[in-house]
């Protein structure tokens, strides 16, 4: 039997999944990743879905920051 | 040409190094004195950091072990982390500091870099902002790669698993180095390795000095990781607001495509290097914290002279560059 495929759930965003990647969406369309890992967005915040940005993140509102 | 040519120096000490790269005896200097993050001492940390890199057109390579430049290298550097150790607030909170970075401010008037070329910068600022951070990006994830020989274990397959992704994942025309050339070309800027040094202040220099620094010293592996760290974990969001700065900006698709990559491949990279860079290195190594937030706040640190200093230009009126870029083509 192969190995399972594992996917690790964070307790803050995506999920992480290694090697290549097909994702199908409802609407029929296929997202393809050859990332050695994946994170797969679950919160369906991404502008990118169903590939996470980082737009779980927690945001405040604020005067300064870096970058 | 087998490697960009030395860059003209400014000051004693830069003097010094382009003297011995030019294969003559190297003058004495003194190091004691010198402004830490100035011009002069960061354009010399710069050349003798080359040396390990690419070198110089016409420059003997072996001189990368010379015993006398590898003496005052050391001395620079003691001068640097100095003033580093005295600039910055120092912690073992690794994971405090994490999480603050993890926090993403919003807000109408947020001052940073990508904020502004975001909301309204021109694209001469724009070609200025890659002219600075090619001096890294054309040579991206090397710094960082000195610390794969020096950490073992599940962090080191960590750190490769991002370097791997960082070098193309074994298709070199998706090296990120390699995007950021055919960025820096749809441009109209040199793409040439160390084209545009004579140009930069040394605030942009003293970025990439503080990973060449960290990663050729083995005592500062966990400085390098952190730094590291920090730049997957602050990357993407700054990448978006890139990207939609160029868009605004009219630029073309192989000019977004760098930043375009990295909104999606520092997302995950943040994931790795967290739970399986920084998780196991603190495992194994658990004396590292402290230097691992040193590494993250001395590049914050840097970072922020460097953005001052191009907005503070900016807001003048003037260019942020030591000299004129030639005209877009
Ligand atoms: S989980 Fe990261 S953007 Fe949705
Ligand atoms: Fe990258
Ligand atoms: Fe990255």
């Amino acid at each position: 039997m192969p190995d399972p495929t594992r996917i690790v759930l964070t307790d803050d965003g995506p999920a992480l999944v290694r090697g290549p990647v097909e994702l199908d969406l409802p609407d029929g369309t296929r997202v393809r990743s050859d990332r050695a890992v994946t994170a797969v967005c679950l919160c369906r915040r991404s502008k990118r879905y169903p590939i996470c940005d980082t737009a779980h993140r927690r945001k405040v509102r604020h005067e300064e920051d870096h970058g | 040409m087998s490697g960009p040519p030395l860059p003209a120096p400014r000051g004693p000490l830069s003097e010094a190094v382009v003297q011995a790269l030019r294969g003559k005896p190297l003058p004495v200097v003194d190091v004691d004195g010198a402004d830490p993050y100035g011009d002069d001492l960061q354009l010399a940390l710069h050349c003798c950091y080359e040396l390990h890199y690419r070198g110089f057109d016409g420059v003997d390579a072996d001189l990368e072990w010379d015993p006398d430049l590898l003496r005052l290298r050391v001395e620079l550097e003691r001068v640097l982390l100095a003033a580093l150790r005295a600039d910055v607030e120092p912690s073992a909170a690794v994971d405090a500091e994490i999480e603050a970075l993890l926090v993403e401010p919003v807000g109408p008037d947020l001052r940073g870099l990508s904020h502004h070329l975001k909301r309204e910068g021109t694209l001469e600022q724009l070609r200025e902002y890659v002219t600075h951070r090619s001096v890294y990006h054309l040579k991206e994830a090397d710094p960082q790669a000195w610390a794969i020989p020096r950490i073992g274990g599940a962090a080191k397959a960590g750190l490769v698993t991002v370097e791997h992704d960082e070098y193309g994942s074994g298709r070199p025309e998706r090296m990120h180095s390699t995007l950021f050339a055919e960025m820096m070309t749809e441009l109209g800027l040199d793409a040439a390795y160390g084209a545009h040094v004579d140009r930069v202040p040394g605030e942009t220099l003293a970025e990439v000095n503080l990973m060449s620094l960290c990663g050729l010293r083995r005592s500062l592996r966990g400085a390098s990781v952190g730094q590291f760290a920090l730049v997957e974990l602050t990357s993407s969001p700054g990448s978006e607001r890139l990207v939609r700065g160029m868009r605004r900006l009219g630029c073309g698709p192989a000019a977004i495509r760098f930043y375009d990559e990295h909104v999606e491949a520092d997302a995950v990279h943040e994931q790795v290097v967290r739970r399986d860079v920084l998780a196991p290195l603190l495992a194994a190594e658990p004396d590292l914290a402290a230097d691992v937030v040193f590494g993250i706040r001395a590049a914050l640190f840097l970072g922020d002279r460097l953005q001052e200093r191009l907005l503070g230009a900016w807001e003048r009126g003037e260019s942020s560059l030591l000299q004129p870029l030639p005209a877009a083509a």
